[in-house]
């Protein structure tokens, strides 16, 4: 089947945050309450990912040589080829979909956190306690959301759907590169001589493509992100050598796992952050 | 609007000013979108650099209120233009179509030559004394041949004659004086000229974008007035991609105007009738516009058939030829009495007015002054506020600082469905009126508006039968058969208007009569829903001839489902299409027809006019549009005032503030050595106007928790204010206290070397809801625009201090 992606467009975006909100809605991630926050002197909020908010619009002010600008980006899951997250999750709760995207499944989720070591991008949010590991991991589940699927019933994602300005657009990952390269050549011509399709080759291609404006460091994106090193290690060796050792680590995972179950159904709410 | 929003999509240049269309009108956008994929260049005139300006090839900081000073500057640079190179303007639409060549009243004087006036105004510079405060306007006049037509030199040569009127006007507003004024950098602001005069070249078009950054001034309707001299002169009327077109800010806002939200119109914009109005005659000798120039079509000369088939529908039966079709059953406000926003929370305030109904509106929150207002209510005797939330307009007796037990007002909150609960129609900016359906129950109690209305009217109706009472025809012969619950495609079809002869709905206003035998509830919607059926309700996407978007099957737009007002001006004398990409209508010579949108005036629409056939501009009595306009209040040309409140003087005269703006309470103007800072009021995309609506929605409270203020980093630093601290922003009315965003995107203007700080606060708050925060219109004043009374909520004085 031909891998999906998003493309986001960094030129197009009015960052109305539609799809912040859509993508709330949608995967009940917060239960409608929505978070508490103040202004900290900007549009923008949250402050961070959490797990309740998998993707968030951030606001950046640039200056040069006297002219102002104002960039918009995105910030969620961006579902890595090389997904240092799959790589590092020992249960294999966090997985490629067969649309070659990232998603997850949250019942196999130990809270062990390796996947928020091992992200470039600093993207994956655990509930709970990470040391007693009734944690879960939550992030942007590319609209694979348990019982609230879109992606599989051919649906395009909540957050693409909404887009007042058609800055955001779902299909073929390949027909979006070519897509996507295509309003990268037109802002270079315009005068953007540093537009740049980022996903085309970072970390074997993501499945959200950014077209920007600017260089990727302008909008606080990593320069060749790569997975680290030290989470690779973990999955090339330290995890082999585990299974071969003895099964202590998979006492200790069945062991969490279990615990993590039996709180979630004593709660009856998934993922439900302890106050 | 002119034009519409997927037209935008056409323009070679959009000018947005007054107004911040990716914040306020995020779908709309995709259109502009589309332009600059096109090749468009987008243009942002703000005060701050707002979400638009990321967008845009060109952001102009301009100093809020300055408005006129800037488009009059580009119109300067447009006249200067066409005498260097005229090669690059539309000539022939500038000679033919506009009134550019008349001649003018020689004892007509500008501003030029008295000190900022024009002839004959009453009073002397910055006159106090309010009767005074006005213009007797003979001398804005033509001169006239001895057949009545006006004198034209289509040279533009007389010196009498519009085009060197404009001349003598506009040459005082240099790219020095914009700066001086505006604060606007000089190459900024000639680039701009620049990029925005090249849509003057024929087969070019720009757009003028505006919200209520523009109106909302002592000087608002002048604004518009220079959005459409530059226009004009621009060749950007009635053709594909131009147009002015105001982003309305409320989905059905253009809907609620064109039935008569105003208190001086009836609906379909008819004139209200006054106290000077003794008969239907006297009414129609005051306001039917007559012309003895043979090429013009003068669409009013209609207003008998308007009127006459409006009442009959409101009065039916008993609206005959012998009681003037119940012309008297009709109110008749005093003439010259202005009974808008202000006047009415004055009146309020002065005890006159006794009850208030207030419908899907939170004047607590969006009322100038909003202190005062809600102090107002406490006069009321009772007040009903219908809303889908209980609102601070509702909740006025329990606000923070009252003792509820002190205020004597009753209230009744009446919890209405919202817009997906009920069915009917909307009509958007671009004048389509489109049929929704409903699709979910409301909550509770909650009914429709129009079954509110129908249960009061059918209980009046009941009462003054049975009890009598004053000018009790007035609801007693009101036919009202709507049924209960009201059917809404009852009242859809009477808006339309049917022949009483036949019984069948109207085809389109051009059927209508003034004796009594057709009846239509708004003239502009005849057509709406015929013997065909709801014209609204259609769903067909099949392009226009040309395919530039006009998607005529798609719902229905008013006027007669014409998608571009003023269309005939986009075509030559030959009814050629000025722009050949993107034709709006073209004469077809060997049919002998007219293709594309429907066509402007009559069924038909005649012949081009170079074989006789009527000027473009119909809805004049000259058939040409007006350069040179008599109509305004404040002057025929639009002349550069500061704002009731600013902290400098007028740089282009001694007048300093609008002449004939009503001041309702001069003690409560706040001034520049107490208050330096120019503040302005904005929205933010994620809430919606008063509130009510988003301020309850946690997901857009998670995203804009509270109000605030952005300032320059400047004035931050001379405040001693950082990112993120709380401040207290005060003016002559009150003080509130915001969140300080501060921020590069806003900048002191630095006006030939003289510098003003500005701040923006956002209005959306209140004391009810799930976000509660104070209201910055706690801060704005009770003064409004010389034609229209709108409130000054974009531009006035304040201070700012660490909270």
């Amino acid at each position: 089947m031909a891998e999906k992606a998003i493309l986001y467009d960094a030129a197009r975006c009015t960052a109305c945050r539609g799809c912040q909100a859509a993508c709330k809605q949608w995967n009940e991630s917060d239960e409608g309450e929505g978070e508490k926050t103040t202004n900290f002197g900007s549009y923008e909020n949250p402050r961070d990912l959490s797990p309740k908010t998998w993707l968030k619009m951030e606001f950046r002010e640039v200056e040069r040589n006297g002219k102002v600008s104002w960039l918009f980006s995105r910030r969620a899951c961006m579902h890595c080829t090389d997904a240092g997250c799959v790589k590092v999750c020992p249960t294999k709760a966090v997985f490629h979909h067969e649309l070659g995207f990232v998603a997850y499944n949250k019942d196999l989720c130990s809270g062990c956190g390796y996947c928020i070591e091992a992200c470039p991008f600093n993207v994956p949010r655990l509930t709970g306690n990470r040391i007693s590991g009734i944690g879960k991991m939550d992030k942007c589940t590319f609209c694979t959301t348990p019982n609230l699927d879109r992606v599989d019933n051919g649906q395009e994602p909540a957050c693409v759907k909404t887009c007042p300005p058609h800055a955001l657009a779902y299909g073929d990952r390949d027909k979006l590169v070519a897509e996507g390269r295509k309003r990268v050549a037109t802002l270079q011509a315009n005068g953007n001589s540093n537009a740049y399709l980022f996903g085309d080759k970072e970390l074997d291609g993501l499945h959200v493509l950014y077209v920007l404006a600017e260089a990727p460091a302008t909008y606080g994106l990593p320069i060749n992100p790569k997975v680290p090193a030290a989470s690779v290690v973990w999955q090339n060796v330290m995890q082999p050598l585990g299974w071969v050792l003895g099964g202590l680590t998979i006492v200790g995972l069945g062991l969490n796992f279990m615990v993590a179950r039996e709180a979630r159904l004593t709660k009856g709410l998934p993922g439900k952050k302890e106050e | 609007m002119t034009n519409h929003w997927n037209d935008i999509g056409n323009s070679d240049c959009i000018l947005a000013i007054g107004g911040n269309p990716a914040e306020n009108h995020p779908a709309a956008f995709a259109w502009i979108t589309v332009a600059k994929e096109r090749g468009g260049k987008l243009i942002s005139v703000d005060p701050r650099f707002s979400r638009t300006s990321s967008k845009a090839d060109i952001y102009a900081p301009m100093r809020s209120g300055t408005d006129i000073a800037f488009v009059n500057g580009m119109i300067n640079y447009v006249l200067n233009d066409i005498e260097t190179n005229p090669g690059n303007y539309n000539l022939t639409y500038i000679s033919e179509y506009t009134n550019a060549g008349y001649l003018v009243n020689p004892g007509f004087k500008g501003p030029a030559e008295l000190e900022g006036l024009f002839s004959g105004y009453a009073g002397g510079l910055n006159e106090t004394d309010s009767a005074k405060r006005k213009y007797d306007k003979a001398t804005w006049s033509y001169q006239l041949d001895a057949n009545g037509v006006p004198k034209k030199d289509k040279a533009l040569k007389d010196p009498n004659c519009v085009f060197q009127l404009m001349k003598k006007h506009f040459a005082r507003y240099t790219p020095e004086k914009v700066n001086g004024i505006c604060g606007t950098p000089k190459d900024v602001f000639l680039d701009v000229c620049r990029t925005y005069a090249a849509t003057g070249k024929t087969g070019k078009a720009g757009t003028v974008l505006y919200a209520m950054g523009t109106t909302q001034h002592t000087n608002g309707a002048e604004n518009i007035r220079a959005y459409s001299v530059l226009q004009l002169l621009l060749a950007n009327m009635g053709v594909a991609g131009g147009g002015i077109n105001a982003m309305r800010g409320e989905s059905n806002v253009q809907g609620s105007t064109d039935y008569a939200l105003l208190f001086d119109s009836l609906p379909g914009y008819l004139g209200a009738i006054q106290s000077v109005d003794t008969s239907l005659d006297d009414y129609l000798k005051r306001l039917t516009p007559t012309t003895r120039d043979p090429l013009s079509n003068n669409w009013l000369k209609n207003y008998p058939n308007y009127i006459t088939s409006l009442l009959k529908a409101w009065f039916g039966e008993a609206a005959t030829k012998d009681n003037q079709f119940g012309f008297h059953y009709l109110p008749k406000p005093e003439a010259g009495k202005n009974y808008s926003h202000i006047a009415l929370f004055e009146a309020m305030t002065a005890g006159t007015v006794k009850g208030l109904m207030c419908w899907g509106q939170n004047p607590a929150v969006g009322g100038p002054d909003s202190e005062l207002e809600r102090k107002a209510l406490e006069k009321l005797d009772w007040l009903v506020a219908t809303d889908l939330w209980p609102t601070e307009t509702a909740n006025f007796w329990q606000r923070p600082g009252t003792k509820p037990t002190d205020i004597k007002t009753e209230v009744f909150l009446l919890p209405a469905l919202a817009s997906y609960e009920k069915e009917g129609s909307v009509t958007n900016s671009s004048r389509w009126m489109q049929w929704r359906y409903k699709c979910a129950a409301g909550p509770g109690e909650a009914e429709d508006d129009m079954w509110m209305l129908n249960k009061l009217m059918l209980k009046l109706k009941e009462l003054y039968t049975k009890e009598g009472g004053p000018n009790a025809d007035a609801i007693t012969k009101l036919a009202w058969d709507y049924g209960d619950p009201p059917d809404v495609h009852k009242v859809a079809k009477e808006i339309n208007g049917r022949d009483l002869t036949t019984g069948k709905q109207l085809a389109g206003f051009g059927a209508m009569k003034a004796d009594g035998t057709t009846a239509c509830g708004n003239w502009l919607y005849c057509g709406s829903y015929t013997e065909d059926g709801n014209m609204a309700a259609r769903r067909d996407l099949t392009p226009d001839t040309f395919n530039i978007g006009l998607y005529p099957k798609w719902a229905w737009c008013w006027p007669m489902n014409r998608r571009i007002i003023y269309n005939r001006a986009s075509v030559d004398l030959n009814g050629e299409p000025w722009d050949k990409e993107h034709p709006v209508i073209k004469w077809d010579a060997a049919s002998k027809k007219w293709l594309g949108d429907v066509m402007d005036g009559p069924a038909g629409g005649g012949e081009p006019v170079a074989q006789g056939g009527y000027l473009p501009f119909i809805m004049t009595a000259e058939g040409v549009s007006r350069l040179f306009a008599p109509g305004m209040g404040d002057g025929p040309f639009p002349e550069s005032y500061e704002p009731w409140e600013s902290p400098v003087s007028n740089a282009v005269s001694r007048q300093q503030s609008n002449p004939i703006a009503r001041i309702w309470r001069p003690q409560e103007k706040g001034s520049a050595d107490r208050f330096p800072i120019v503040a302005t009021t904005y929205r933010v995309c994620e809430h919606w106007q008063a509130g009510q609506m988003t301020r309850n929605l946690p997901w857009l409270v998670e995203m804009m928790p509270e109000p605030f203020v952005e300032m320059s980093e400047e004035l931050a630093a001379e405040k001693g204010i950082a990112n993120g601290d709380r401040v207290v922003i005060e003016s002559a009315r009150g003080q509130v206290t915001m969140v300080a965003v501060v921020t590069r995107r806003f900048k002191p203007f630095q006006m030939n070397g003289y510098r003003v700080h500005e701040v923006g606060l956002l209005w959306h708050w209140g004391y009810t809801g799930l976000s509660t925060g104070d209201s910055a219109n706690t801060l704005t004043p009770h003064v409004g625009d010389a034609n229209t009374m709108i409130p000054e909520y974009k531009a006035f004085l304040v201070n700012i201090r660490r909270a």
